[in-house]
């Protein structure tokens, strides 16, 4: 791979050791992929904060420096951590302070986790503490280059935003960071970005729910690949395509899509398909849709439901309204919690507008910083879940072992209230 | 390629050759799935294990074996759950697969096991659960030892 005379620099330790590790851990990166060269990029959302087994002993035996060489920088050696070369936020984590003694979370994993943000923010990283960065604050405009974790946020800033990344890792991003590189490779090339698979909606994709299921399909059936969707689709929204984006990246691995006249790289039809004539379409018509509901709903039996989890990806601002607006003088079932995961600059947004207040008078609960798929934990005894997001209701029944519910936001709220799940496909 | 008589052992069976990524020489029972391989709520990393339901693999343990796979699916933390799985000392001897994506790439570099993509004949037909494989990792071949018996075979799937 061709390395510019600073990049050998920084590999030569001119920048010091760390620097030189990540640079190390780039050319093996970027030889393994088969790039030509890196590409500069001035933001990069990672993970440092989330406590893990692994990390906490490499902390007990060396520090956060010593947790960050090995864990970000696949580095052995004992080195300090220099101040992030550029802009360096931290996503999704464990559970905070907020969440303490509502599940069996252990509350030393939430002060590990207060003592790697005080470690990591003097090294300036913004701990925005969500999958959702691009909800606060952090917004790449259309064809920056960054260096991206989070499957969910990946699609959402090369689709919707247009700015390239791949779905990069904990040592990518970690080396990205004290370097301001990353490998110029996959959806960095702007000859890797055109839509490779038609998708068309013979039923109307219109709202939350119905967006969720579409991208449960859509990332079915072209796996890794970049589809172009078309049809009988309505006005999405920010949430409508964080939903859609999460879920083709849950039931297959899509980074990149578009929707002509859309998404912003693709104007029209020929546009998205870079001038090649567009493939055959895969249609998703009445037996599709059905069949994605069922697969969702396959992991419930016992309509019993004692949870219920909204905000995957984490809820925006008018998501959290909505729930709020649902529960206004509504109180939950005495056997049933309700939690909103949100990022905490929207928390605290919900905690002026009164959203809070309500949920919470309802009996329910707005939390930050992670998700119960995140931090493995629901609240105790939790054998039934309902939730409107198509991600979590693919990921909780694997990690927790629990059943799961798929619907509407107001199916998730009557069974919240009733304790009972009575959704169906409408 | 040729393949080698039943009952002997000691001629390789069959040589896959690809592109080494990581570098380092194992031999190592195959475990060898058709099934993508996902990090996040795909595997267990205290037990080495897939817990995936559904995956062709689910409840199986691939720790110190040669992990035989097409390629990485779902969250970005795929990388870091199989780094983990060295940390804890669960990770799998070797892997190969041919679907190159920044997950799985990254994933075998962190994981430090030897790994060769790009491989020809596909090794996920060439392979089978239970052979002795050897993965060289610096020159980027894969050779299948010895065929599993119908016994390691079955022991194993």
């Amino acid at each position: 791979m061709f390395l510019t005379d600073e990049e050998k620099r920084m590999r030569d330790g001119a920048e010091g050791e760390a620097v030189a590790a990540a640079m190390d851990l780039l050319v093996r990166y970027g030889d393994a992929l088969g790039a030509d060269r890196l590409v500069e990029t001035r933001n990069v959302a990672g993970t440092m904060t989330q406590p893990s087994p692994a990390k906490q002993r490499l902390f007990e035996e060396g520090g956060w420096a010593r947790a960050y060489a090995v864990i970000n920088l696949d580095c052995d050696r004992d080195i300090e951590i220099p101040r992030m070369k550029v802009p360096t936020c931290q996503l999704q984590h464990g559970f905070g302070e907020d969440a303490a003694g509502l599940t069996a979370y252990s509350p030393q994993s939430i002060e590990l986790q207060g003592s790697a943000e005080s470690y990591y923010s003097e090294r300036g990283v913004n701990i925005l503490a969500t999958c959702t960065p691009y909800q606060v604050g952090n917004l790449p405009v259309r064809g920056e280059h960054v260096a991206w974790m989070e499957s969910s946020a990946v699609v959402y800033a090369n689709s919707v935003l247009g700015a390239r990344t791949n779905c990069e890792g904990g040592a990518s991003t970690g080396a990205a960071s004290l370097t301001g590189r990353i490998p110029y490779w996959g959806n960095h090339l702007p000859e890797n970005r055109f839509a490779t698979h038609l998708v068309e909606a013979e039923v109307p994709v219109d709202g939350f729910q119905e967006w969720g299921m579409f991208g449960y399909f859509v990332g079915g059936e072209v796996e890794e690949a970049r589809p172009a969707v078309v049809g009988d689709l309505g006005q999405p929204d920010l949430a409508d395509l964080k939903h859609f984006g999460a879920a083709t990246a849950t039931s297959g691995g899509v980074e990149l899509y578009h929707i002509p006249g859309v998404t912003p790289v693709a104007p029209n039809l020929d546009a998205a398909f870079g001038g090649r004539a567009a493939p055959e379409p895969i249609r998703y018509g009445r037996r599709e849709r059905e069949w994605v509901y069922e697969t969702l709903n396959a992991q419930g039996s016992s309509t019993d439901v004692d949870f219920v989890l909204l905000g995957c990806p984490h809820a925006s601002l008018d998501q959290i309204a909505r729930i709020a607006y649902l529960l206004e003088d509504r109180r939950l079932h005495a056997g049933t919690e309700l939690w909103v995961m949100t990022p905490r600059a929207l928390r605290t947004m919900a905690d002026r507008n009164g959203y809070t207040r309500t949920i919470t008078r309802a009996g329910g609960r707005v939390l930050t910083d992670s998700c119960p798929a995140m931090s493995k934990a629901a609240p105790p005894g939790t054998r039934v879940f309902a939730t409107d997001s198509a991600k979590q209701a693919h990921y909780l029944p694997a990690i927790l072992g629990i059943e799961a519910w798929f619907g509407a936001l107001d199916e998730c709220i009557d069974a919240a209230v009733t304790g009972t799940w009575r959704g169906g496909l409408r | 390629m040729s393949v080698g008589e039943p009952g002997r052992a000691a001629a390789a069976v069959l040589e896959l050759r690809g592109r080494g990524i990581v570098p380092g020489v194992v031999e190592a029972e195959a475990l060898v799935t058709h099934d993508s391989i996902s990090g996040f709520g795909g595997i267990d990393v205290a037990t080495g294990t897939v817990i995936e339901p559904r995956h062709e693999l689910f409840g199986q343990c691939f720790t110190g074996r040669v992990l035989v796979f097409p390629g990485a699916k779902g969250s970005s933390g795929w990388s870091g759950f199989f780094q983990s799985t060295r940390l804890m000392g669960t990770a799998p001897a070797a892997m190969v697969f041919n679907v190159l994506t920044t997950k799985a790439v990254l994933g075998a570099i962190v994981t430090r096991v030897p790994t060769v993509v790009e491989v020809a004949p596909d090794p996920l037909e060439a392979i089978r659960t239970g052979d002795l494989v050897r993965v060289d990792g610096d020159a980027g071949i894969v050779t299948i030892l010895r065929r599993a018996t119908s016994a390691t075979a079955s022991a194993s799937a």
